[in-house]
């Protein structure tokens, strides 16, 4: 199992040695956890883990050439409390914003693989986000690689207005191109994904693929019951619940993630069709 | 207040009530005189209006709809029901029609007018079966080299059980996808409210218009206030900081052109502003008209991903 290259924001599970498991409180020491996928041992539970650790899950050697890791995110509307938000999640995650992508080998497979990083302003979709990914697919178009998103999300970011909503059309349409060219895409949203993520790249995959216990919808449980007037039944936008209504293909243990994608892709696309241009 | 006036629209309203009372025991100089203090009213009122107040004209109760403008300007108009897979959803209409002579698929978003159709069109919130039908009617007007006309007005997309159920974000994202594909010329023409995915879902034009007082932004002004400082009622401020008008959205090259209404908003004379309507979207169209379908396609990818701001 490979080890973390960065530590794991605060917000995404505790600091130190020891962590609580959100779902049934069971103490769980911190290098058991890591050697577990940060699965609890006790009930399954999937922690939030940040792109590092996905990359080192889901990459040959845990290796990425990171691309437009520099791409820096503006403040177009001068908006509330903005700049001092970025600064935040800056300092917390040691990005510019939050999505790494570039490319990577699956297996052996030549793959273009972008994470979202929910330590970032939630996961939310703002210019950068929406251009790296755009620029990702039309590298998966342009070398005919495999792609993959990890997507997570709490939707499009309301601090950059309407060019924030724009990022949404801009991700679809070039995952129309490329569908069009017959490059195979498989999304992967994890806990939690919602709001303009979900309304756009992340439910658009030729697989989606989640993880056990992953919240995924388009609208917030609070939006919901605001407007229903009544409290949702448990189990509400899991992962189980999207694969029972048939708006995704599987969920799989993250342990199993890596093998799973591998196999798909490795029918998809065996090596003789893909003709990589380098 | 009377009916169906805004508070700011109140010295107006007040005039106009004397209008008509001075008018039904037939003083003809008075008329005269309230007419013109009526035009020197609505100059004053709607000169340099807030985004709130823009706010409150995209979604005033007596502004015209889809179906109002369809009715005004489209001829031969059938309109087309259901998805094919689950229902109608009465919150989203499509059709076959013709302006001026051309044939066009239509689709729109369609609040109702009165309680009772209100809650039948759901307050222009489509199901996800309301958005699966505008891209089959849109698919199907691709098929035949129809033009696409497209009308947003919605305050979002339906937060329901059922909604999410069916996939309410496959639905929108689909679309956003397909409807980026398809090799017809489209124009978007944001009417009222262009609340969120919910509105960019049939939004994905060659040329994407507002009308002078619509709205267009990724979260109301008031869902947006209640993440900002936990008070729902500040939208009056979040309105402001969001940049939703019509002029900023076109300086920001969101929005390709501005869509002139009558003086005081389209509510107030329904028939001039399906007039400016119509000579705005056959400008828009008859721009693209010479292209190829792939030419359509290349340019519509292309407007959306110039859009962003970043270093
Ligand atoms: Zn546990």
């Amino acid at each position: 199992m490979p080890t973390p290259a960065r530590p794991v924001g605060r917000s995404q599970t505790p600091d130190g040695m020891w962590y609580r498991c959100n779902s049934c409180g069971e103490i769980l020491y911190r290098k058991t956890l890591e050697s577990n996928f940060f699965i609890c041992t006790r009930c399954g539970y999937h922690f939030r883990i940040n792109p590092d650790r996905y990359i080192q899950i889901l990459l040959d050697e845990g290796r990425i050439e990171e691309l437009d890791a520099d791409m820096t995110p503006a403040d177009p509307l001068q908006f509330p409390e903005y700049d001092r938000q970025l600064k935040k999640s800056q300092e917390k995650t040691g990005r510019k914003d939050g999505l790494v992508y570039g490319r990577g080998e699956m297996g052996g497979i030549p793959v273009i693989l972008a994470v979202m990083d929910f330590g970032f302003v939630g996961g939310s979709m703002g210019s950068v986000v929406g251009e790296k990914i755009a620029r990702a697919i039309r590298l998966a178009r342009a070398e005919r690689r495999p792609l993959l998103i990890v997507a997570t999300s709490g939707g499009a970011r309301m601090q950059e207005g309407a060019y924030s909503l724009m990022q949404m059309a801009k991700t679809s349409a070039e995952l129309g191109l490329l569908r069009n060219e017959r490059v195979p895409y498989i999304a992967i949203p994890v806990d939690p994904c919602t709001g303009g993520v979900t309304a756009s790249f992340a439910m658009l995959g030729d697989v989606i693929i989640s993880e056990p216990g992953a919240l995924i919808g388009f609208a917030g449980r609070r939006t919901i019951e605001g407007t229903i007037g009544e409290k949702l039944p448990e189990g509400f936008q899991t992962a189980e619940f999207c694969r029972k209504h048939g708006t995704l293909d599987a969920v799989v243990p993250r342990r199993d993630l890596r093998d799973t994608l591998i196999r798909i892709l490795s029918i998809l696309w065996p090596v003789t069709q893909a003709t990589t241009s380098y | 207040m009377a009916e169906g006036w805004l508070d700011f629209e109140q010295p107006l309203a007040d005039l106009v009530t004397r209008l008509d009372e001075l008018t039904a025991i037939g003083a003809k100089d008075e008329v005269k005189r309230v007419q013109e203090q009526i035009e020197k009213q609505k100059e004053k009122i709607y000169a340099d209006l807030t985004p709130w107040q823009r706010v409150l004209l995209a979604r005033h109760p007596r502004r015209p709809y889809p179906l109002d403008y369809i009715e005004r300007f489209v001829t031969d108009f059938t309109e087309l029901h259901g998805d094919r897979g689950f229902a109608d959803d009465p919150a989203l209409v499509a059709g076959l029609g013709r302006i001026e002579g051309i044939g066009f698929a239509v689709v729109g978003h369609q609040k109702g007018r009165d309680t009772k159709e209100k809650l039948r069109r759901n307050f222009g919130m489509p199901h996800p079966e309301g958005y699966r039908k505008a891209l089959r009617v849109m698919e199907l007007a691709a098929r035949f080299g129809l033009p696409i006309l497209t009308l947003v007005d919605t305050p979002g997309a339906y937060p329901g059980v059922g909604a999410e159920e069916r996939g309410q974000g496959e639905a929108i994202a689909r679309n956003l996808r397909d409807m980026a594909m398809l090799e017809v010329p489209i124009v978007a023409v944001v009417t009222g409210e262009g609340g969120s995915g919910g509105a960019l879902a049939i939004a994905v034009g060659n040329r994407v218009l507002m009308q002078e007082n619509a709205v267009y932004s990724v979260i109301t002004p008031e869902g947006c206030a209640s993440i900002l400082w936990h008070d729902g009622s500040r939208g009056e401020e979040s309105a402001k900081a969001m940049r939703m008008t019509a002029r900023e959205l076109r300086e920001f090259g969101i929005v390709d052109d501005v869509v002139p209404e009558p003086l005081g908003g389209a509510h107030q004379d329904w028939d001039e502003a399906a007039h400016l309507l119509k000579d705005a979207v056959l400008a828009n169209y008859r721009a693209l008209s010479g292209q190829t379908g792939s030419d359509l396609v290349a340019g519509r990818v292309a407007r959306f991903a110039a859009i962003g701001v970043y270093s």
